[in-house]
């Protein structure tokens, strides 16, 4: 033990294979002449392998979601800089319309389309993580009366475990012609969905399923007479979000 | 994008460090996602050429600095919140709550030299760099890392015949 060579550090970097050969072989014929140092090192040796082990499960887990869309690029960036030019945007039309209101003018501004905003909202609330929701899914019948007595309409939460996702929970979110609601979903592998729902003007009548890439957020859409709905997706395929819309469209609509 | 393909290839192993870095799985995934964060913030100043795991590693180092810093208490982890991953076979499972305790109770400068090393294959002079300290503490930390693991292994159910190494 008192010998100068070879070195602690010499000794892990023959355990971690770097040192070069030739001093590697040194290492190994000091050690060869000393049972207990070699002992030493195949226990080292031999926690690190089950350190290895135990940890390599978390290699083989899906990735979460909320992990995937904070790099698939800038693009959720673009869009919250969207999002804050869109409010600056509606701030002028606000002004605007109350201009308007004193001068009435000859054309409508177009309405902040449902799809953005709630492709905004998504992008804003599904990658959270601690807070994802502001009343959870085992307060759902509260939820959904709390969010039903804000919009001024009944809304419901569709049952999503038949097309693989379970609630989460909702919360309130401000809009640009009153309070919105976002349900949020999860499906076993951790992806997330966010349904949004809003009130319409009475005139909007019916709408057909839309669709809308807004960035990096899949969102189809429809207007069924007063209710705004649109759900909205990150991670999941067009074909498996369509078959969710599906559903909702279903169960909201029977 | 490929950079940010290549980013995406390492998420798994950003989750993995960050797991048996901090041991909760929801405080983990946190860590890999500030990181995610700042990294994408900080993109420009990568340089292209050179160790995009080192650079995601030395992110999530800074990053979990802080988080500590602004936690203000780091104590060792508990029972409570280390979470062994699942799925590991039955020795790995026996031995793994021991092994997962020993490592968690290392001071978190040991237990990331540690884990860089071990988890991650990382060679001494990356790991300095991503921790930002001088190889000699590296050394000096895997040392102490791996002598501590031992000691509190010891007499416990051990990791069997010990083999010959290499």
């Amino acid at each position: 033990m008192s010998e100068s060579f070879p070195t602690e550090s010499d000794l892990h970097a023959w355990l971690d294979g770097r040192l070069p050969a030739a001093r590697r072989d040194e290492v190994e014929a000091w050690l060869a002449a000393r049972p207990e140092e070699a002992a030493r090192l195949a226990a080292y040796h031999a926690h690190d392998s089950a350190l290895r082990a135990l940890h390599q499960p978390v290699l083989e887990e899906p990735v979460p979601g909320r992990l995937v869309p904070t790099v698939r690029v800038r693009r959720a960036r673009v869009l919250r800089v969207a999002a804050a030019f869109a409010w600056i945007a509606l701030g002028m039309v606000g002004g605007w319309q109350m201009q308007r209101a004193l001068h009435p003018a000859d054309h409508e501004p177009a309405p902040v389309p449902i799809a953005r905003n709630a492709a905004i909202a998504h992008a804003t609330y599904s990658p959270e993580v601690r807070h994802p929701v502001e009343v959870g899914a085992d307060q759902e019948q509260h939820l959904v009366a709390w969010l039903s007595k804000r919009l001024g309409a009944q809304v419901r939460a569709p049952k999503l475990e038949g097309v693989g996702y379970s609630l989460i929970g909702g919360r309130l979110l401000p809009g640009d012609a009153g309070p919105t609601a976002q349900f949020m979903y999860q499906c076993k592998a951790g992806t997330r969905i966010t349904l949004y729902v809003r009130t319409e003007a009475p005139d909007h009548g019916q709408t057909a399923f839309r669709y809308a890439d807004e960035g990096n957020v899949r969102v189809f859409y429809w207007i069924d007479r007063t209710m705004g709905y649109a759900l909205s997706s990150g991670d999941v395929s067009k074909a498996d979000l369509y078959k969710v819309a599906t559903s909702v469209y279903s169960q909201l609509n029977p | 994008m490929r950079d940010s393909d290549a980013v995406v290839a390492l998420i798994p192993r950003l989750r993995r460090y960050a797991r048996a870095l901090v041991g909760d799985r929801g405080a983990a995934d946190d860590l890999v996602q500030d990181t995610l964060e700042r990294a994408l913030v900080k993109f420009h100043l990568w340089r292209p050429g050179s160790d995009l795991r080192a650079w995601l590693f030395a992110i999530m180092h800074n990053v979990h600095v802080n988080h500590v810093r602004a936690r203000r208490e780091f104590a060792p982890l508990d029972d409570e919140t280390l979470e062994i991953p699942v799925r590991a076979t039955q020795e790995v499972a026996l031995q793994g709550r021991d092994l997962g305790r020993a490592v968690a109770q290392l001071p978190d400068g040991q237990r990331e030299v540690l884990l860089l090393v071990v988890l991650e294959d990382m060679s001494y002079q990356d790991v300095a760099e991503a921790l930002g300290i001088p190889i000699g503490t590296v050394m000096s930390r895997l040392s102490r890392a791996r002598e501590k693991v031992r000691t509190s292994m010891e007499g416990l159910p051990g990791p069997g015949r010990l083999q010959v190494v290499k």
